[in-house]
């Protein structure tokens, strides 16, 4: 559907809403039904895409001795990408 | 100096210690309490300064008011055993005596009162949970239970998230500082929009850091909205209490963060697999719609459908041609009436029929001439009749006389008494006065009866000749 491009999740999933009701209520003419399925379908693969669509990151912050946090130049707080297994090998060879 | 095998110098250690603590009684606080399968209660005894592993056997717990259990201050009797193979030491406990809430607990229901006091954890200044939080803020330690079970319960259910761990120690010195200064600096520089707080499950003491007032405060001022996951679902930490959503496992607290997005995952699987049945469903009874309309009889055969239509019109013409003969019938006999008005009007008919009645008129005086003629006529004949009868009538009577004459001197001639007058007699048979004719009917000595002129005689036959 070419109005993906323009909606937000929340518009697609009170949409999505709106055809689950109109569906249940059975007044729908089988040809809207049809037609409502349809773009049901294509909503719900929108709003699942967007649900995973966020880059997986798993971080952790960087701190000194005191404990306080690396601070870049700008400023933000200093991470880098955490993993348990490898962050206790780590911690053994300190 | 002669060196020692670690046997030797554990046996003469457990011969001095078991030989020389062979009755003690202490004083501590039960803690890290636990229960084995053999019945065997396994515990440290502690206070402020020092620990020592104690184990209290199944048979001695029969003599004590009620099981022992984490936190109690006890007095133990008992004696120091020696356990050579792993070099430790503890102390058998024969008999236990409680002396009251155990010194930990109370300071936990001191300091939770106190903060309790200060509104660190009233209900109305708990935050909502971010319904879709972009961040998700860990503080706990890096290589404990807790961030595998987070990671792993995200990266099962929820792919796509973000996490940012904040290393901490989670026990022993310095832990509720690093801990506090974790939650402070999430906040400081606004890293996540939801914070996880928490450890593995430990003993009280183990714990104690999320009992700690600058924890608890931490927790309570930190704008990020927090999620406490300290210990087992059983362990609850002050920390739990100014949390703004209490989990009571680290697995859970994950669940929690995303509990809105799981829900829009079970709602759209839910709504995909609803909607394709109702779509089914609907494709269904349209299809049987369809079968059985086409079983209609309407569709079967034109017949059914025009029946009721031909039966009308049918019905219509029944009518309309009983109308029609009726308005006939009726002009038929009112053009008859007027026919025969008509023709009774026709002036040859009246003609003919004055013809007629003066035709009758006319015969009817013929004959009431004729007969009036008849009536006369009959009269004069009557007349002429009766004279003629009346002279025939008169001849006849002339006649008559005549013959009447000839027929008296006739009688007069004929009479046989004439004859009596002139010697005849006549003879009578005595018996039945019958004329006898005959000699031979007339028997010897038969009486007869004679008549004479002038009278009779009465004789009797003697003699036949």
């Amino acid at each position: 559907m070419t109005q993906e491009n323009t909606l937000t999740f929340e518009e697609a999933y009170s949409r999505l809403e709106e055809i689950l009701e109109k569906m249940n209520s059975g007044k729908q003419s089988l040809e809207d039904s049809l037609s409502l399925y349809e773009e049901a379908d294509s909503l719900i693969s929108f709003c699942n895409k967007r649900l995973f669509q966020a880059e997986q990151k798993i971080e952790t912050l960087i701190k000194n001795r005191e404990g306080d946090l690396a601070l870049s130049s700008s400023g933000s707080a200093q991470r880098e990408d955490f993993s348990p297994n490898s962050y206790s090998t780590l911690k053994a060879r300190d | 100096m002669k060196a020692l095998s670690v046997t030797e110098l554990t046996a003469q250690i457990k011969k001095n210690l078991e030989t020389g603590f062979s009755y003690i009684c202490v004083q501590g606080e039960i803690s890290n309490i636990k229960l084995q399968s053999s019945g065997h209660y396994y515990f440290t005894l502690k206070d402020a300064g020092a620990q020592i592993s104690s184990v209290l056997f199944k048979g001695q717990t029969r003599t004590l008011s009620r099981p022992p259990k984490e936190g109690d201050q006890v007095v133990v009797q008992g004696e120091l055993s020696v356990y050579a193979p792993r070099g430790n030491y503890q102390l058998i406990v024969k008999s236990v005596d409680y002396i009251g809430v155990g010194n930990l607990l109370l300071k936990l229901h001191e300091l939770k009162s106190r903060l309790e006091a200060r509104g660190l954890f009233d209900p109305k200044n708990k935050k909502p949970l971010p319904r879709f939080p972009k961040t998700i803020g860990v503080v706990t330690s890096p290589t404990g239970a807790v961030i595998q079970d987070i990671i792993q319960v995200l990266e099962r259910r929820f792919k796509g998230f973000h996490l940012i761990l904040n290393p901490v120690k989670v026990q022993g010195e310095g832990a509720a500082l690093e801990i506090a200064k974790a939650i402070q600096q999430f906040n400081a520089h606004g890293l996540c929009d939801v914070l996880i707080v928490g450890r593995g499950g430990g003993s009280l003491e183990d714990l104690w850091a999320f009992n700690e007032e600058i924890v608890v405060n931490a927790i309570a001022n930190s704008k990020i909205p927090v999620i406490s996951a300290v210990g087992h679902e059983t362990d609850i930490s002050l920390s739990d209490f100014a949390a703004d959503v209490r989990a009571p496992t680290p697995s859970a607290a994950a669940e929690i963060c995303m509990a809105e997005k799981a829900q829009q995952l079970t709602f759209l699987s839910k709504a995909g697999a609803g909607l394709t049945q109702t779509l089914r469903v609907k494709l269904q009874n349209a299809k049987r719609q369809l079968a059985s309309a086409k079983k209609h009889p309407y569709l079967g055969s034109p017949y059914h459908l025009l029946s009721k239509r031909l039966q009308d019109i049918d019905e219509m013409k029944e009518v309309m041609d009983t109308g029609i003969d009726n308005f006939l019938m009726q002009k038929k006999l009112l053009l008859e009436a007027k026919h025969k008005q008509a023709s009774a009007l026709k002036p040859t008919t009246q003609i003919k029929t004055y013809k007629e009645k003066f035709t009758q008129l006319d015969k009817g005086i013929y004959t009431a001439l004729l007969l009036q003629l008849q009536k006369k006529g009959a009269l004069v004949e009557k007349k002429s009749l009766q004279n003629r009868l009346d002279s025939q009538i008169l001849l006849g009577l002339k006649a008559k006389n005549e013959n009447y004459g000839r027929l008296i001197s006739h009688l007069k001639a004929v009479n046989p008494k004439n004859l009596l007058t002139k010697g005849y007699c006549i003879l009578f048979s005595e018996k039945n006065d019958s004329v006898i004719l005959n000699a031979k009917d007339i028997a010897l000595e038969q009486r007869l009866r004679i008549l004479l002129q002038d009278g009779q005689l009465q004789v009797k036959v003697e003699v036949k000749l």
